[in-house]
């Protein structure tokens, strides 16, 4: 009897493995708590004026990477 | 009499269907039937959410005023957006609501997962004390607002009284809603109070979730309550801790009815969070192109907000 059965592992390249929706949506994440963290911080103008742009540009993110596979 | 027999005959009157009718229906597919049944909500979902999201989009980019509809519309480009995010004024008002959203979210937090934590203890009487603590969360804003401002009276306030007693200060002594250092807690604790059972049965429910088999091993580990608190507690109802913390974190962002009926943003400018400044700029500037520009970052940044908690809602979820 002749088993022909593949123990190894699949070799799955680094991109493979970074793009995928958890990770990526991590970023997306991280991307938006920063954009609500620079709209509301006391500390700096400069920050808060370009709080807008990454709020914008993380939900934008999250939306797209949200619709890549699991 | 014979009016109303007349109308009753027209009321229970049976409307035939063509049989015409009937044969189009039937010979429809599944999915035309779908989309059949479910175009009258979209085309109101379009008409009700969609377009003014898009009108206001458009809006945000010239100088509408809706006080002059007549008056030549301009395209401004995004100078509005500009003005608003360079605004020293705008930034204060984001640093009055992140106070107000950082404190009310850690209370209540920390408050409702200790109730949560006490009523899951299944005490005698649990159940009434349960409802006991619901009932701020069901009485409207509008009252609650109300009801506080009679709480927060100098002269009259039961509150007043109540910090009296415990410092020994005079009554009249001070003010919570005018007072520029007060007004700010006098709101923090008002949202608190009613929005805290709203975290507690959020955390409850988290804490229900909790299998007795996995203390019951604790037990047999030997493990003190202290360590299965930190080891199995808190990690478990983390989750729904985050849900609710991210729930009331985008609500608290928006609340503009307490503020209002409160303290309406003043003493000052103290306790004017965005939504009341983006209302003085709508309604009583009648800025409408600059405020829907302003409408339009809030909503970006309660967008993005959403979609973490989306995001955490399916990580209870598949849990």
């Amino acid at each position: 009897m002749n088993l022909d059965v593949n123990m190894s592992t699949p070799h799955v390249s680094l991109t493979s493995r970074m793009l995928r929706r958890g990770p990526l949506e991590a970023v997306a994440t991280t991307i938006i708590a920063a954009g609500v963290v620079m709209l509301m911080q006391p500390f700096s103008l400069t920050l808060y004026s370009w709080s807008f742009v990454v709020t914008l540009f993380g939900t934008v993110t999250f939306t797209i990477v949200s619709k890549v596979r699991e | 009499m014979n009016d109303l027999s007349t109308s009753s005959q027209i009321t229970y009157r049976a409307v035939p269907i063509r049989p015409g009718v009937i044969r189009r229906i039937r010979g429809l597919s599944d999915q035309a039937l779908a989309w059949l049944f479910i175009t009258p909500t979209i085309v109101l979902l379009l008409a009700i959410n969609i377009f003014p999201l898009v009108w206001t989009i458009y809006l945000s980019f010239t100088n509408y005023r809706a006080n002059r509809p007549n008056a030549p519309t301009l395209w401004l480009g995004t100078d509005w957006y500009q003005s608003i995010l360079t605004d020293p004024d705008i930034w204060a008002a984001m640093q009055v609501t992140a106070h107000f959203v950082v404190w009310t979210v850690l209370i209540e937090t920390v408050l409702g997962f200790g109730l949560a934590f006490l009523i899951d203890k299944k005490f005698r009487g649990h159940g009434l004390w349960t409802t006991i603590i619901l009932l701020p969360m069901m009485l409207s804003p509008a009252v609650v607002g109300n009801f506080w401002t009679f709480l927060y009276q100098p002269q009259i306030g039961l509150f007043n009284y109540v910090v009296a007693f415990f410092t020994g200060r005079g009554a009249s002594s001070f003010q919570m809603l005018g007072d520029v250092t007060l007004s700010p807690w006098a709101i923090v604790i008002v949202d608190a109070w009613m929005w805290t059972p709203y975290v507690m049965l959020i955390c409850l429910a988290g804490l229900r979730s909790i299998p007795d088999y996995i203390y019951e091993a604790a037990e047999v580990d030997r493990a003190s309550n202290w360590r299965q608190f930190w080891s199995i507690t808190l990690p478990m109802a983390l989750p729904f801790i985050m849900l609710a913390v991210l729930f009331r974190g985008i609500e608290n962002f928006k609340m503009f009815d307490m503020v209002n009926l409160l303290t309406g943003g003043g003493p000052g400018s103290t306790t004017e969070v965005a939504s009341i400044t983006l209302k003085r700029a709508a309604f009583e500037s009648w800025r409408t192109g600059y405020s829907s520009a302003f409408a339009i970052i809030l909503f970006v940044t309660v967008f993005g907000l959403a979609n973490i908690y989306v995001k955490a809602l399916n990580r209870v979820k598949s849990r």
